[in-house]
């Protein structure tokens, strides 16, 4: 299995360290997402993603594996791609959740999604999206090993890879790789 | 009684239609259903529609806004998009302000032509729909100049329509759908309207037809089956047998009932359903189920024991019914003397669709809604009506987008809509029942594609070319012993193999099929047959061609002479053209060449493979298809491209495993899959043609993994022998 990006690794220990500080058991957490404040309802211990969909019926993160080998779950906090299915309420704290509908739909990468006619199925792109954004806030012109890097945790099954890559590029402002001779 | 549902997948032109037949009972010992055909009967309940002036396949707003509904469902193949442009193609309208939806469950309105029922597969679509969505284009474009005519006293024969304006040059009028709309509706529609000479299609096969769902797609608007939510509505997830056919002997679901959230723990027939207020809880409830399970007829072996029986079987040291599916020639002594042997196995492959399976259900005595991605409506209406104990045309299907499928939503079982189906009897009154498989559940729920065996072989002739072919096939059946079959003989056992060009042209062939069962449920795989049958036959014809000293190209070239392939000549040729074959390439990688016919298109691969690290690593393949007319050109590239992926990840890593009949690979930590680091850039070519249109969402599948396999071959490494390459 490839090795996720070193982003992610430190993104998921940020949240243990908060978490000591978190709010006491039986109190409702509050969260920030797409800068709008919720008290969740579920137990502390229930993952983002499932707070995300079935407490708010914010249904543009998807469930994929619920084991953070997928991606399909992505959300950003403070920025930052996270895996939603492996992040407990618990442990956000004071972390400001952006998820694909906190985008607009008019961002750039969405746009480019659109002009390659990214999506097959469409299930995991709202995912690819949300990694990819981090990616070009982190890196604005990313070289093929950063597009590697950032986005081998995200799967397609409909294998839209190249078009992916293309996107991306095409957002960056870069011009997408040129046929192999 | 018993009624019977015909299913049939295109042929390429010549070849035996297949037809499958769906034995089924309708459940209702009091319908006589006589003469009926299928369509009608498993149409039997179904309410009155009322599709409106233009027909089941268009809706026009007051507003001028042209709805075009696909009878097809969407699961990433661009299908609603195509068969929208067909319809307006010949209507004239306005591309761009067209809107897409998707057809409910009604088999009467929207049997596919080619099956007889309402369903997606077989990669039918376009070529099943194609004349149907022309004439309904051309009907309404029709009743709209009727209505101009008559509106502005003009000879119809002088009134245009170009994106969606209708017009009469010499007077100078011009109006919208939306002006003429109340002339139009009133006006009876053409039995058979006039089609355009397709040289004067203006959407059909440009670049202008582009998917309608990028932005929805791009934005987490689409609304996906794990996206339903309903006032009062339930979830709930199933513990089932960790092996295939294991029962429930006894459980208690004390612990699972004190979960916060739970709501309820209720036997079906597949397993123990935990019912509560969303997944989560609903998964915690499961994890607290203790459950004694009967294995008294479950498959206890593990994948290599059953392997390993495969390859007695073919040995002629386990018993088993041989069926012919091809023989030329007189076979006695074809095989004298010294002949060559080659051996394959497949493992079994989980389709993986990134939304796992799910279904909403409500029930209420014999009223039952299904909302959710179903592949095969009519088959997912007859499973439940004999359920619940209604007519299959009663049980209504609001249908979603899919989140893939690759065969796995439409299934003659509808085992995961039934899970939904039997948890909402429990619950009742219409309360919305959302059944989640988890990523656990799904890839170890079984309908795979079959574990299978292969041994050829084949005696040479003086040319180097093979005189005589003797072919042995091991593969389960998902057709066989389910009511999906009609005659003596399930064709996807061997499909790709039998009919092969190469069969064609060698003067005597003996090939023969054993069909072994297990409780291990198997299914159709994106491309079926061919995920197995393009590896053995292209990979056997270079190791043929390379013991001969002869180019792969001109080897394949002179057999598909002999055959009478032109199609599969000029495919090659192009592939081998664009990809600089017999051009040298840098230290340590070789080209692959593989050429397969699967669903009446011909699709030819040239791959450019390097072994790093102990894995192929593919980075260039060079795709041509000849898939008839094209409707979606940039459809068909994502396809191949998204095709060639899928069959990659499969031959690169796809396996999963029974140890003592439980599946090892649980989710995918387990079950790898390609990644974007490993995914090549794929360069697709569409040969030109004025062919009726063929299929393109599996034809790009199968043939990358010969392409490798014989990469790897040229670049001096062993023959394969089995997949996947990169062995867990």
């Amino acid at each position: 299995m490839p090795k996720r990006c070193g982003k992610l690794a430190v993104a998921a220990v940020r949240p243990m360290i908060l978490s000591v500080f978190s709010g006491e058991a039986g109190m409702a957490i509050t969260l920030d997402i797409n800068g709008k404040t919720y008290q969740a309802a579920s137990d502390p211990d229930t993952p983002l993603l499932w707070v995300l969909r079935d407490e708010l019926h914010l249904t543009g993160t998807k469930y994929g594996c619920g084991i953070a080998q997928c991606g399909a779950c992505t959300v950003h906090m403070d920025g930052q791609a996270i895996r939603s299915c492996q992040t407990p309420i618990s442990s956000i704290g004071a972390g400001k959740i952006t998820t694909i509908e906190g985008l607009g739909g008019a961002h750039p990468v969405q746009a480019a999604w659109v002009k390659h006619d990214v999506p097959q199925c469409g299930y995991c792109q709202s995912g690819q999206i949300m990694s990819a954004v981090a990616l070009l806030k982190d890196k604005p012109k990313p070289t093929d090993a950063d597009i590697d890097g950032a986005m081998n945790g995200n799967i397609c099954r409909c294998g839209a890879y190249q078009r992916i890559r293309a996107a991306i590029k095409d957002a960056a402002g870069l011009a997408p790789a040129p046929a192999l001779a | 009684m018993r009624s019977s549902l015909m299913i049939r997948r295109p042929e390429p032109k010549g070849a035996t239609r297949r037809e499958l037949m769906i034995g089924a009972a309708v459940a209702s010992g009091s319908i006589l259903v006589g003469a009926c055909s299928q369509t009608e009967i498993m149409s039997l309940g179904a309410p009155k529609t009322d599709f409106g002036a233009f027909g089941p396949f268009l809706k026009i707003d007051p507003d001028g806004i042209v709805t075009i509904i696909s009878k097809h469902i969407e699961f990433g193949q661009g299908t609603a998009s195509g068969l929208a442009a067909i319809v307006a193609e010949e209507m004239d309208a306005d591309w761009d302000s067209v809107k897409i939806a998707l057809a409910p469950g009604d088999t009467k309105a929207y049997a596919n032509t080619l099956m007889g029922v309402q369903g997606t597969g077989g990669s039918t679509a376009v070529n099943e729909a194609w004349t149907q969505l022309r004439q309904a284009g051309a009907g309404a474009r029709a009743m709209f100049v009727q209505a101009a005519s008559q509106v502005w006293k003009v000879p119809a024969g002088e009134v245009a329509v170009k994106d969606g304006v209708v017009s009469h040059p010499a007077s100078g009028k011009s109006a919208g759908f939306a002006e003429l709309l109340p002339a139009a509706a009133k006006v009876t529609p053409p039995p058979k309207p006039t089609l355009k000479d397709p040289k004067s299609f203006t959407l059909i096969g440009t670049e202008r037809v582009r998917r309608k769902d990028s932005l929805a797609k791009s934005t987490g608007q689409t609304r996906f089956t794990q996206d339903v939510y309903m006032p009062d509505m339930l979830t709930a997830v199933v513990a089932h047998s960790p092996r295939f056919g294991g029962k429930v002997k006894s459980f208690d679901a004390s612990a699972a009932k004190q979960v916060k959230g739970v709501v309820g723990v209720v036997q079906i027939p597949s397993g123990v359903a935990v019912i509560a207020d969303g997944v989560y809880a609903a998964r915690k409830g499961r994890d607290a189920l203790k459950i004694e399970w009967d294995d008294s007829k479950a498959e206890m072996r593990s994948s290599d024991a059953i392997l390993a029986h495969y390859h007695d079987i073919a040995a002629g040291k386990a018993e088993a019914k041989w069926i012919p599916f091809q023989t030329t020639g007189d076979a006695t002594h074809a095989f004298d003397g010294e002949t060559i042997d080659f051996a394959y196995d497949f493992p079994y492959l989980a389709h993986a669709t990134m939304e796992p399976m799910n279904c909403v259900a409500q029930v209420d005595g014999n009223r039952c809604k299904l909302t959710f991605a179903s592949q095969i409506p009519t088959l997912d209406q007859l499973n439940t009506a004999l359920s619940i104990g209604t007519l299959p045309g009663a049980v209504e299907i609001e249908t979603l987008y899919a989140g893939g499928s690759f065969g796995r939503r439409g299934n003659p079982t509808s085992d995961y809509a039934m899970d939904a189906v039997h948890v909402a009897k429990h619950i009742g009154k219409m309360r919305p029942v959302k059944l989640v498989w988890t990523r656990e559940d799904d890839m170890t729920g079984g309908r795979y594609r079959p574990m299978v065996h292969h041994a050829v072989q084949v005696k040479l002739g003086a040319d180097g070319y093979p005189a005589a072919w003797r072919h042995r096939v091991v593969v389960q059946s998902f057709i066989m012993g389910t009511p999906l079959m009609q005659g003596k003989f399930d064709d996807t056992t061997v499909e790709g193999a039998k009919g092969s060009p190469y069969l064609k042209a060698i003067p005597v062939v003996d090939a023969q099929v054993a069909i072994p069962t297990s409780p291990v449920t198997t299914l159709w795989w994106r491309s079926v047959g061919a995920t197995h049958t393009a590896l053995v036959m292209e990979h056997t014809i270079d190791q043929l061609a390379a013991r001969a000293k002869i180019d792969p190209v001109e080897y394949r070239r002179a057999l598909y002479k002999k055959a009478g392939e032109a199609r599969h000549v000029a495919v090659m040729d192009l592939a081998a053209e664009k990809a600089g074959w017999g051009q040298p390439l840098e230290d340590g990688w070789s080209r692959g060449i593989a050429v397969h016919e699967s669903f009446g298109s011909v699709v030819a691969n040239v791959a450019e493979v390097k072994m790093i690290n102990g894995e192929p690593k593919v980075r260039r393949v060079v795709a041509v298809i000849d898939c008839g007319t094209v409707v979606a050109p940039d459809q068909v590239r994502a396809q191949v491209e998204g095709g060639t992926c899928y069959g990659l990840s499969s031959a690169l890593y796809g396996q999963v495993t029974l140890k003592d009949g439980v599946v090892q690979e649980t989710n995918f930590d387990g079950y790898r899959v390609l990644r974007i680091s490993e995914a090549p850039q794929v360069e697709t070519y569409i040969v030109p043609s004025g062919a009726h249109p063929t299929g393109v969402g599996e034809p790009g599948t199968p043939v990358i993994i010969p392409a490798v396999a014989n990469a790897l071959l040229a670049a001096g490494g062993p023959p394969t022998a089995s997949l996947p390459f990169v062995k867990a």
